[in-house]
């Protein structure tokens, strides 16, 4: 049934040479959005040689992680939409529980419950609502006319509200705003109304002072305030945010040249290959450097938008659009910190940050946008 | 799917598609202020970050304090510290490290724990760093490496201050040992002050004065390439070292006490009664501290665990032990003060004594029993008799109480970690401890140091102390005086305050019936330990005893057909010495010794004899007796 046809009136960009063809169709992957995740990678790992002091041991590591991910992304492309649309609930269910596992029976990690062993393996439950909460709020409201209206809205945003909930209280406030922009753009894209966004907007900032003084913890509330002023904590919390600023902006327009930020080979940097991996970046290839890379990002997300522009159904329009904010809002959050613009949340740069987890989550997401991608002729034959 | 139909599907789509262009409008928004931010940095702000970076290129590293010495009271080095060899390899440098590791295990004996150490290091730091392959190289080793210097590129062997305990096993339970910092201590400690430390004081003395052994750490600001690599030095906030301890060991009396107890595992401790300065603590069997320095071997270790008789444990301050018959001169004292027993009168011992309801009488060690005897008799033949009916007569609580003012059941306050408390039972105790109401029964035992009751041998040395002073209470302690770096003379350490208040007697005569009850046991025509006392140019005041239990809890049942021999009786002994004006108070325990008079006496009197009579000490005492 999902046997791949021939190409007729191929309408995708990069669709154009019989190769790059061959690729979608047989592969059911988008050759656009892969090369172009497939050049962020790799500079990833070219700042990280850098950023380890030029240790390939853990390089090497970073490319096998790179290489599962990858292929989680290609095997999640081979399912047709329908079978996202049809595991959505279920899927979701399943996460919800795991979270709720995670506050009982979770692995305390240097403060936060975030990890469930399971003997063979630890993971972090709250990657999988990266991707099971924008599948199911675009089951819900796709599955009746949109925009969706006030009962079904509210739904929706219980449903967001509960997972994202559960994350901040492990607490890991870097992956709840993700999940929430994941959920959150779905909403969104599927035509929430604005009156409700601004009142939306509106309680959020009257429970932020409630938040401060209820819901944050010592070191939350401590960011913020190093956040409005670093230099009341230059020593601690405040030292990241001052130097990682230097080593941004002595990169200048043209940077120090690969391998030789001295910022980052210094130890001034701290987390320099997780979530301060940037700062690296910015110091060695400059403001050049940042705009090739701010520009691939933006292609990225560009060809997300895309796909959900020319997906053939409510379900897919919503769901790929919201993945591809959802990515918008992971390296915006990322640099924002990174360059003192937003405060310190703990989320690392996608694909370039040292990491493994987060690395699969992402690219499983880019597995289920190609395959909305190109599912597509399927469904209207 | 029926409601499918109806859907204005060419409407919803026009609604998601508007939607998708709001947000791709709002991306591109923020992408433009994200690209801004950074060009506020990188290009408006490039002459500031730049000359910030330039400053940033000056890196701060630690410098380690050297260590403070530690010194017995004649001055002899206990503790030092001596430069070590460490074996460090620069990987940079390094073209093939799999054929350079090949190639040093031929001259230098590499383990399997530094390699993955090595391996480990490698990876978390720089090229450039040095990384250190080996702590402790053998002369030898050093020998060889510099005439195969050419062979290999990049490694070095450098000089490091490194702990050294000359004297080995010779009072390492006293002056401790320092070993590899651990997390968990890290934690503890004010671990900026630990940057640069690689050891940290484990147990004993290097343990308890560790704050003043330490020393500040200081700081090298060093000038920095592109690279990170140490161009030169600009400055030095140099380290402050350590405070040198001035100990009141004798390290010299400290081997004869360990010799004295030969193959016993045991403790003695010996202090002087008129400050409380520990002379002597010894418990064996011990362990050589250098073992431990550069991080023991996991072999070293488990040969230690195996020995017999815990090497690592320190049964002075932690050996908790029946005191059995030693706490009699104490006992008799408190019940003649008390009101109990008029000491002159007349006793009289057959050889069993009977509860009144209880059939099962209790018998003396002597067979027959000793006849007709006064306090100081009692004392000097340790008439188990005398005391069982004293005890019953006293009652636990005033027992408690006098014993308590004596030290029993505290802890002796001394400046070593991990003292642990002696057992002075009491009503109450049992109560919260067992659970029970008390027996008379229980009374009765408690009148010769048997039952509940336990005492570490530092404790005992201090209670006899405290009777060698007609009351007055000394807490132990080792260290005497300490030394800040750049200061010529040592200062002394201010005494701390005794544990125990004095105890004061109405009739002070009292004191004189139990010294002279025990200068008795020694001198007497009919005391327990006048065999050990032959030839003795001073007088000297002692008391046997025997602590039949070992291993039992005191609530576990005690059945001497199956308990082995080697578990059984204790030999105890204590001591001071002259009578008159002591110098020394000694308390002696040798496990499975037998006979306090065969076993544990002899060993007191050879640290009594090592004191006073080659120490010199004597002459002294001679004419301040005269004086008097």
């Amino acid at each position: 049934m999902w046997l791949p046809t021939s190409a007729n009136g191929e309408s995708s960009g990069g669709g154009g040479a019989a190769g790059l063809g061959l690729v979608q169709r047989r592969l059911h992957l988008d050759a656009t959005l892969l090369g172009m995740l497939l050049l962020l990678s790799t500079v990833g790992l070219v700042v990280l040689y850098s950023a380890f002091g030029e240790s390939l041991v853990q390089v090497e590591r970073q490319l096998i992680r790179l290489a599962i991910a990858f292929a989680v992304m290609v095997v999640l492309a081979q399912f047709p939409p329908l079978v996202y649309r049809r595991w959505a609930p279920w899927v979701y269910a399943a996460s919800l529980a795991l979270l709720v596992a995670v506050l009982v029976a979770g692995e305390l990690g240097g403060g936060a419950r975030r990890w469930l062993d399971l003997g063979v393996v630890r993971f972090q439950p709250s990657e999988f609502m990266k991707i099971a909460l924008p599948l199911l709020v675009a089951w819900l409201l796709a599955d009746r006319e949109l925009p969706p209206g006030f009962g079904r809205t509210m739904l929706a945003l219980l449903l967001i509200a509960l997972p994202v909930g559960l994350i901040a209280v492990q607490p890991d406030l870097g992956t709840s705003i993700l999940v929430a922009a994941a959920g959150g753009s779905v909403l969104f894209l599927a035509g929430l109304r604005w009156r409700i966004m601004a009142g939306l907007l509106a309680l959020l900032a009257a429970a932020a002072p409630m938040l401060w003084y209820f819901g944050m913890q010592g070191y939350q509330r401590q960011r913020v305030l190093t956040f409005l002023d670093p230099e009341r904590d230059p020593l601690g919390a405040g030292y990241n945010i001052i130097q990682s600023k230097i080593a941004i902006g002595s990169g200048g327009l043209y940077g120090k040249g690969w391998l030789n930020g001295t910022q980052a080979h210094l130890d001034f940097i701290p987390e320099r290959h997780t979530d301060f991996v940037f700062a690296v970046l910015a110091e060695e290839f400059g403001f050049i450097g940042v705009l090739l890379v701010l520009a691939l990002y933006f292609a990225v997300v560009a060809r997300g938008l895309w796909i959900a522009h020319h997906a053939q159904d409510s379900f897919g329009r919503l769901l790929a659009g919201g993945l591809a904010l959802t990515f918008f809002v992971y390296f915006f959050v990322n640099i924002g910190m990174v360059s003192g613009l937003l405060p310190v949340v703990g989320l690392p740069l996608p694909l370039i940050s040292f990491g493994g987890s987060s690395l699969v989550t992402l690219l499983a997401a880019f597995g289920i946008l190609m395959s909305i991608h190109t599912h597509r002729r399927l469904w209207s034959s | 799917m029926s409601l499918d139909l109806l859907r204005d599907k060419a409407g919803e789509s026009r609604v998601v598609r508007r939607r998708l262009l709001v947000a791709g409008i709002a991306v591109l928004l923020l992408m433009g202020l994200l690209a801004g931010r950074i060009a506020m940095l990188q290009v408006a702000g490039y002459q500031h970050y730049a000359s910030l970076s330039q400053e940033n290129r000056v890196r701060i590293a630690p410098a380690e304090p050297t260590r403070g010495l530690i010194y017995d009271r004649d001055g002899r080095l206990l503790a030092e510290n001596v430069p070590a060899f460490r074996l460090t390899v620069i990987p940079e440098q390094v073209e093939d490290m799999d054929a350079l590791l090949t190639g040093l295990q031929e001259i230098v004996e590499l383990s399997a724990t530094d390699i993955e150490r090595f391996r480990d290091l490698r990876e978390r730091q720089r090229r450039f760093q040095e990384i250190p392959l080996k702590l402790r190289l053998s002369e030898s080793e050093v020998a060889r490496l510099a005439v195969n210097r050419h062979r290999f590129p990049g490694v070095e062997v450098k000089a490091h201050l490194t702990r050294f305990y000359p004297y080995g096993a010779i009072g390492s339970h006293a002056i401790g040992y320092v070993g590899r910092i651990s997390e968990q201590e890290l934690r503890q400690v004010d671990a900026s002050q630990y940057r640069g430390s690689s050891v940290i004081g484990k147990s004993g003395v290097e343990r308890f004065y560790e704050e003043r052994l330490h020393g500040e750490m200081g700081l090298v600001r060093l000038e920095t390439n592109a690279l990170g690599r140490t161009l030169r030095t600009l400055e030095r906030d140099p380290p402050v070292p350590g405070e040198d301890l001035h100990l009141t060991l004798d390290i010299e009396l400290q081997r004869v006490a360990e010799t004295a107890l030969g193959e016993h595992s045991g403790a003695v401790v010996a202090i002087d009664p008129r400050d409380g300065a520990v002379l002597a603590l010894a418990s064996q069997p011990g362990f050589d501290p250098n073992l431990f320095v550069t991080g023991i071997t996991l072999e070293d270790f488990r040969g230690l665990q195996s020995q017999p008789g815990t090497p690592m444990f320190n049964r002075a301050l932690r050996g908790r032990y029946p005191p059995g018959s030693v706490i009699k001169p104490f006992l008799g004292l408190a019940a003649a003060a008390h009101g109990t027993v008029d000491p002159d009168e007349e006793f009289q011992c057959n050889g069993l004594y009977r509860l009144p309801n209880v059939s099962r009488p209790w018998r003396d060690w002597k067979r027959g029993g000793h006849g007709e005897i006064d306090l100081t008799q009692a004392i000097a033949q340790s008439c188990d008799i005398y005391f069982y009916d004293l005890a019953y007569e006293m009652g636990i609580d005033a027992m408690h109480e006098w014993m308590t003012g004596f030290g029993f059941g505290r802890p002796s306050g001394i400046d070593l970690p991990g003292e642990l408390t002696g057992v002075m039972p009491s009503r109450e105790w049992k109560r919260t401890n067992r659970g029970e109401p008390w027996y008379h029964g229980e009374t009765v035992n408690t009148g010769i140091g048997q039952g509940y009751m336990l005492a570490t041998p530092v404790q005992l040395a201090a209670s006899t102390a405290m009777l060698a002073n007609a009351g007055r209470p000394v807490r132990p302690h080792l260290v005497a005086a300490t030394e800040a770096p750049g200061e010529d003379s040592a200062s002394r350490l201010a005494p701390a305050e005794p544990l125990v208040a004095p105890v004061t007697l109405q009739n002070p005569a009292l004191w004189e019936e139990a010294i002279g009850g025990m200068a008795e046991v020694m001198h007497g025509r009919r005391g327990t330990a006048r065999a050990v006392a032959e030839d003795m140019p001073y007088r000297m005041a002692g008391k046997t005893g025997t602590a039949q239990v070992f291993g039992l809890a005191p609530d576990e049942e005690y059945d001497e057909d199956e308990i082995p021999r080697e578990l059984r009786d204790h030999a105890l002994f204590i001591a001071f010495a002259p009578v008159g004006a002591p110098r020394i108070a000694v308390a002696v325990i040798a496990e499975h010794g037998g006979s306090g008079s065969g076993t544990a006496a002899p060993i007191a009197r050879q640290v009594i004899d090592a004191w006073l009579l080659e120490q010199g000490e004597l002459p002294d005492v001679a004419a301040d007796v005269g004086e008097r």
